[in-house]
This record gives C-alpha cells, sequence and structure tokens, in this order.
C-alpha cells in the first residue's frame, strides 16, 4: 500500500530554497500536507505537538542537527517510531552508517532526483507497511 | 660629503639644530654648495632611520611568521586548506554555471511550445468566432474541427513538456544549497585566517609600539642597535654615509688623525 496522501510531513533544512524544492516535489507527488523548520531546535517543538507522520530532513544545519534530531526523536517515546528520511550533502559512508544505526528509515544523498525521492518514500512505508507498523 | 657626515653627530636634537643653525649660516652667505651638503646630510639620516625601522619591522614579522610556521594549524591552512578553499570556491562557479544553464536551457526549451499554442490558439480562436457568426462553411467547418482535434492533441503534449521541464528547473535550484553549504566553509577558514592575521600584527605592533612609547630612549636604543649592527648597507639608498672601499675607508681615518 503506498503511503496516505494526506499525511502531514516536516521538512527540516536550514536552506529556504531546499525546502521550497523538496515542498515542490512532494506536491507533485501528491503529498499537499506540508510544513517547514530550519533546523532541529525549530522542528523538535513541532514534532512534540504531535500530529507529524513523517521527517524529511537535512544533516548539517545550524542549531540541532538533522543527525541529532534524529537521535532525539527516536529517544522519545511518543515519537520513536515516526519515519524519518535525510536528504543531505552529507555523503562520507562512516555517516551513512552512522545514520542508519541511530535509526534512519531513508537516506537520499544531494544532489538528488525527484524520482530518487519518489523511490525512497515509497520503500519507507512499503516496508512499514510490511513490517505491519 | 662623508667627512661631513662623520663629523656630525645627528643623534639628538641638538645636533638637529645646530646642522639647522649651520645651515642658515650658509643660506645667509650665500654658500649654496655648503647649504646643500647640510640638507642631504639631514635627508640621508631621516633615510637611514626610516630603513632601520623597516629592517627591524621585517625582523619581527619573520620571526613571528616562524613561530606560526611552527603551529600545525596554519601550517595545515596554507599547505592544504587554502588551496582547498581555492578548489571549492571553483567549484562552486561550475555548481552556479550548470545551475544556470540548466535553468537557461528549460526556459530556452520553453519559451517555443508556449508560444506555440498562443499563437494556434488565436488563429483557431479566429476561426472559431467566424464560425459562431456563422461564417464557414460546412467544409470549413470540417477543416476547423481537424484543426481543434490536433490543437488540443498539442495543448496536451506541450502542456506536459513545459510540466516536465519547470521540474528541471525546479530541481535546478539545488545549487543554491549546496554552494551554499560550501561557501559557508570558506566564510569559516577566512574568519581563522583573519584571527591569525590579526594576531601576528598584534605581535608585530607590540614591538613598534614598545619601541615609539619610550621616545626619549629612542637614541640610545638607535646606538644600541648600531653597536648590534644595522646590517649590510642598501645600494643606492644609504650609499651616501657608507664607504664605498677600503680606500674610502683609510681616507675617513686619515681625516680623523688616525
Amino acid at each position: 500500500m503506498p503511503a496516505d496522501k494526506n499525511m502531514k510531513i516536516l521538512v527540516v533544512d536550514d536552506f529556504s530554497t531546499m525546502r521550497r524544492i523538496i515542498k515542490n516535489l512532494l506536491r507533485e507527488l501528491g503529498y499537499n500536507n506540508v510544513v517547514e523548520a530550519d533546523d532541529g531546535n525549530t522542528a523538535l517543538p513541532v514534532l512534540k505537538r504531535g500530529g507529524i507522520d513523517f521527517l524529511i530532513t537535512d544533516w548539517n544545519m545550524p542549531g540541532m542537527t538533522g543527525y541529532e534530531l534524529l537521535c532525539e526523536v527516536r529517544k522519545d517515546e511518543n515519537l520513536k517510531d515516526l519515519p524519518i528520511l535525510m536528504v543531505t550533502a552529507e555523503a562520507k559512508r562512516d555517516q551513512i552508517v552512522q545514520a542508519a544505526e541511530a535509526g534512519v528509515n531513508g537516506y537520499v544523498v544531494k544532489p538528488f532526483t525527484a524520482q530518487t525521492l519518489r523511490t525512497k518514500i515509497d520503500k519507507i512505508f512499503e516496508r512499514i507497511d510490511a513490517g505491519g507498523a | 660629503m662623508v667627512e661631513a657626515a662623520m663629523g656630525e653627530d645627528f643623534s639628538s636634537l641638538a645636533e638637529y639644530r645646530k646642522a639647522a643653525e649651520r645651515l642658515i649660516e650658509h643660506v645667509d652667505a650665500g654658500d649654496a654648495e655648503a647649504a646643500q651638503g647640510i640638507i642631504d646630510d639631514l635627508t640621508h639620516l631621516r633615510e637611514t632611520e626610516i630603513f632601520r625601522e623597516l629592517g627591524s619591522l621585517t625582523r619581527d614579522l619573520h620571526e613571528a611568521i616562524k613561530t606560526f610556521q611552527l603551529d600545525d594549524r596554519l601550517a595545515d591552512i596554507t599547505s592544504s586548506e587554502i588551496p582547498d578553499a581555492r578548489e571549492r570556491l571553483n567549484y562552486v562557479i561550475t555548481m552556479t554555471e550548470q545551475a544556470a544553464h540548466r535553468t537557461l536551457n528549460v526556459i530556452e526549451d520553453s519559451m517555443p511550445l508556449a508560444q506555440e499554442l498562443a499563437s494556434e490558439s488565436s488563429r483557431l480562436l479566429q476561426r472559431w468566432q467566424a464560425f459562431r457568426r456563422r461564417e464557414l462553411s460546412a467544409n470549413e467547418f470540417r477543416q476547423l474541427s481537424r484543426e481543434v482535434d490536433g490543437f488540443l492533441e498539442k495543448v496536451r503534449d506541450n502542456g506536459q513538456l513545459v510540466h516536465d521541464k519547470l521540474g528541471e528547473a525546479l530541481m535546478a535550484q539545488d545549487y543554491q544549497d549546496l554552494t551554499g553549504q560550501i561557501i559557508r566553509k570558506v566564510i569559516a577558514l577566512v574568519e581563522e585566517v583573519e584571527g591569525n592575521l590579526v594576531h601576528l600584527i598584534r605581535i608585530s605592533g607590540q614591538r613598534i609600539v614598545e619601541e615609539r612609547i619610550p621616545d626619549s630612549d629612542k637614541a640610545q636604543q638607535d646606538k644600541d642597535s648600531m653597536m648590534r649592527g644595522v646590517g649590510p648597507s642598501i645600494p643606492g639608498s644609504d650609499a651616501a654615509d657608507v664607504v664605498g672601499s677600503q680606500d674610502d675607508v683609510d681616507d675617513l681615518l686619515s681625516s680623523l688623525g688616525f
């Protein structure tokens, strides 16, 4: 079953241009319920307020990084199962392993294509469905 | 000239005064050559001081740089980070250029697609209005009907093409994030270098400040400096009070009674 098109997605990136790009791509894919934050510090309160179904985050941001945000989310009892896709220019092998170990659901390296984003999102929700989540 | 310079001791203001008074005497006496001699000596003395100052500044800077070279971080900056930063900035140029071309390609490709629809629709609109005014024959209407068919297909195809092109233009904007991250790193490096430079200037500046504040000690310091040695003369600049050969040395000594 594909991902629910009405799910609420939080896009976190310090560059507003990248947030716009991702937001537009998501709209193309049929996801219109998108909110934004510019780093982990602004994203976390939004997440804690509840109602976010899917998190797309950059890694390298001033304030709280995407990796720290990922760890915070996994620590939080109410958020620990939130699907997270990392979209970042950080491309070192060790970093990707680190993110995976911290519990990221998908990892897209910038620059990316619309097709890549679609595939990763679909894959994340296919796995979640298969896992019975 | 040499004798005059050696005979005069300009190390104090009193000596300056003495030279000035002698200058006036020579001027009053109408002895232009002698007056010129005094002026040359004064000018020369001033130049020597400037060079000594420069020499000492250079030495301080050299010392400071040597100290910095022992600093691993600075060595790292000069040997790898600056060339790396240069490469990064070149990469930024390449990326922004590519993004601009990608976007311009989309514009160039899309404009004729939109133009085609605009001109075809305005032609068909005229035919359609003619039909509404009942000005078309049955044959003409059949022709118009075929053309409308073709036009709708064109709208569908061009619409899809422009949509895809705009998606391409959208993705091309990712350069701002990527180059922005690179530039931030270079800014951090520049800030670090700036900090080091300020430190360097502070180190060499201290020497100057320390030297300048006790102005009364300056003559003594100059003397000390002379005692330590001021280094080889700079050809063409301080030639007037520097001997040119051993003969000059002998001549000088004999004129002083040796």
